[in-house]
């Protein structure tokens, strides 16, 4: 997978064009699952310009429409103007076919916008919902603007100290409840790691139901070995 | 390959490749030195704080250019609309131009829908803007303001970037601004504990930044209408004028005067075309 930042101990490499190491000013955790009947995303909620946290409380989990939101990373001011056009687009394709729209639709207007201004944008961006032909969905579109679904994604700088963990724990077919407490821990081991990430965890269930949200403040975060 | 131009590989650390050149130009030849240019501060502290009733709103009052200060008494705290005002910080010039563009969008569209304008609508406009103009536009604003839906404080970057929380501090003062906040803040306040946090919160920006400095502005802003404190605490350091500076009618001799006279020679009317005539 394409991943969303390259360490600066690689030198010049045909496969990571030059813009990919340029510093990432928003560092950043995201995650999503897929379980049966719906997804579960999760943030973390920091926003820093170089050293500063401009925002220790972000929520950068996005409604996108009723069932479908999305999980920013890179750059704040690209995100949230990516975020505001799609929805804006998003409604009126949904007012237009007189029905929910489909996960796959927003991840392609993510993905147009994405790919077509990738020299200009610094987003990474998960586009996670439920929609009543496929269930829950999970599609991941990266910087540079490619699109796929995966069953379980991460991204943001945070997402490099966790791949390991996301792949020896996750399985397929795990509840509700089990992917709530898969992401809570992925999220916090990120967080502890990534000096880009911090702040509380924030959470949400997209389901046939609906939208639950939560917050898991630092007091509560899930604790690790204290090495 | 996305670009064509990517000819160096990056390197990682601090980049030094001008410092040998920085010091053979200061310490040149005597007609070849050059001294280095100063940095330019555009100084400010502002900030703000949503409280039980509305939102408070506090700025310095010092302009700089370089290392003096242009401005005593400037106003940081721009009118938007009759319940939103705005602090802005960064480029002087661009915070104030930019405040006044989105006060007449906001005064037009109130004309056009005979509503009062809400603040999250002059937050969007101001993203659209400022993400157009991908950063060159210097302005690091706080927006506050009581609309039909609550009281909100929104602050907006430079590059369109926006974020909503209930106390905030910008400029070059926010750091020490921001630990006054951290501190003391609490959800619900009344309104003299408000004044008197945000106060503080700026004074300690102008303690503790050279670009900050003068007296201490205060807007309060809740649904029943607007205060706006100019000069809520004045700086211990005013210094009154000792003399007069003004001269009197006389004080230059006139020496010699001409009067020349001119002659209407030739008058015409011409009639234009106007959209009300016929």
């Amino acid at each position: 997978m394409f991943p969303a930042n390259v360490s600066t101990l690689n030198t010049y490499n045909d496969l990571y064009p030059d813009w990919t190491q340029r510093e990432v000013s928003t560092g950043t955790t995201i995650m999503a699952v897929e379980f049966e009947g719906g997804v579960v995303i999760g943030a973390d909620s920091r926003t820093t310009t170089g050293a500063y946290i401009a925002n220790r409380v972000t929520d950068k989990l996005t409604p996108i429409h009723e069932r479908i939101f999305c999980c920013r990373s890179g750059s704040a001011a690209d995100t949230q103007a990516i975020a505001d056009a799609v929805t804006y687009q998003l409604g009126f394709h949904s007012i237009e076919l007189d029905e929910a729209p489909l996960v796959q639709t927003a991840a392609s207007l993510f993905r147009e916008m994405c790919y077509r201004y990738r020299e200009e944008l610094m987003a990474g961006i998960i586009v996670a919902g439920w929609d009543p032909r496929r269930g829950g969905q999970v599609y991941t579109v990266p910087v540079g603007g490619m699109m796929t679904r995966q069953p379980v994604s991460v991204g943001g700088s945070g997402s490099s100290y966790i791949y390991g963990y996301v792949d020896s724990n996750y399985r397929a077919g795990m509840s509700k409840e089990e992917c709530l407490k898969f992401t809570a821990e992925a999220l916090a081991l990120a967080m502890e790691r990534d000096g880009s990430s911090g702040g509380v965890v924030r959470l949400a269930v997209i389901s046939e139901q609906g939208v639950e949200r939560q917050a898991i403040l630092g007091n509560q975060l899930p604790k690790f070995s204290t090495v | 390959m996305a670009l064509s131009n990517v000819l160096e590989p990056a390197v990682s650390g601090f980049n030094f490749e001008n410092s040998t050149r920085n010091i053979v130009l200061e310490n040149g030849s005597e007609e070849g030195k050059i001294k280095a240019p100063k940095p330019m501060k555009t100084g400010t502290t502002i900030a703000g704080v949503v409280y039980k009733d509305g939102v408070v709103l506090g700025a310095d009052t010092r302009a700089t250019s370089e290392e003096v200060v242009a401005d005593k008494m400037c106003a940081k705290i721009h009118y938007i609309a009759p319940n939103i005002y705005c602090c802005g910080a960064g480029t002087a010039a661009d915070t104030e131009k930019t405040t006044d563009m989105l006060s007449s969008n906001l005064t037009i569209f109130s004309m056009n829908s005979g509503r009062n304008p809400r603040v999250v609508m002059a937050v969007n406009i101001l993203q659209d803007m400022l993400f157009r103009y991908r950063g060159m536009i210097g302005a690091h604003l706080i927006l506050g303001g009581v609309d039909c839906t609550g009281s909100h404080l929104y602050t907006v970057g430079p590059y369109g970037s926006m974020d909503k929380v209930p106390y905030l501090a910008m400029g070059s003062g926010k750091l020490p601004a921001l630990g006054i906040l951290e501190d003391r803040f609490k959800g619900n306040m009344d309104l003299e504990e408000a004044k008197a946090l945000v106060s503080d919160a700026i004074h300690a920006g102008i303690m503790s930044d050279l670009g900050s400095g003068n007296n201490i502005d205060l807007c309060v802003i809740t649904k029943e209408g607007v205060d706006y404190i100019r000069p809520h605490r004045e700086s211990l350091y005013n210094y009154k004028r000792q003399a007069k500076y003004k001269y009197k009618p006389g004080t230059t001799p006139v020496l010699t005067k001409t009067v020349n006279q001119l002659e209407l020679v030739h008058e015409t009317v011409q009639m234009m075309e106007t959209a009300g005539s016929s």
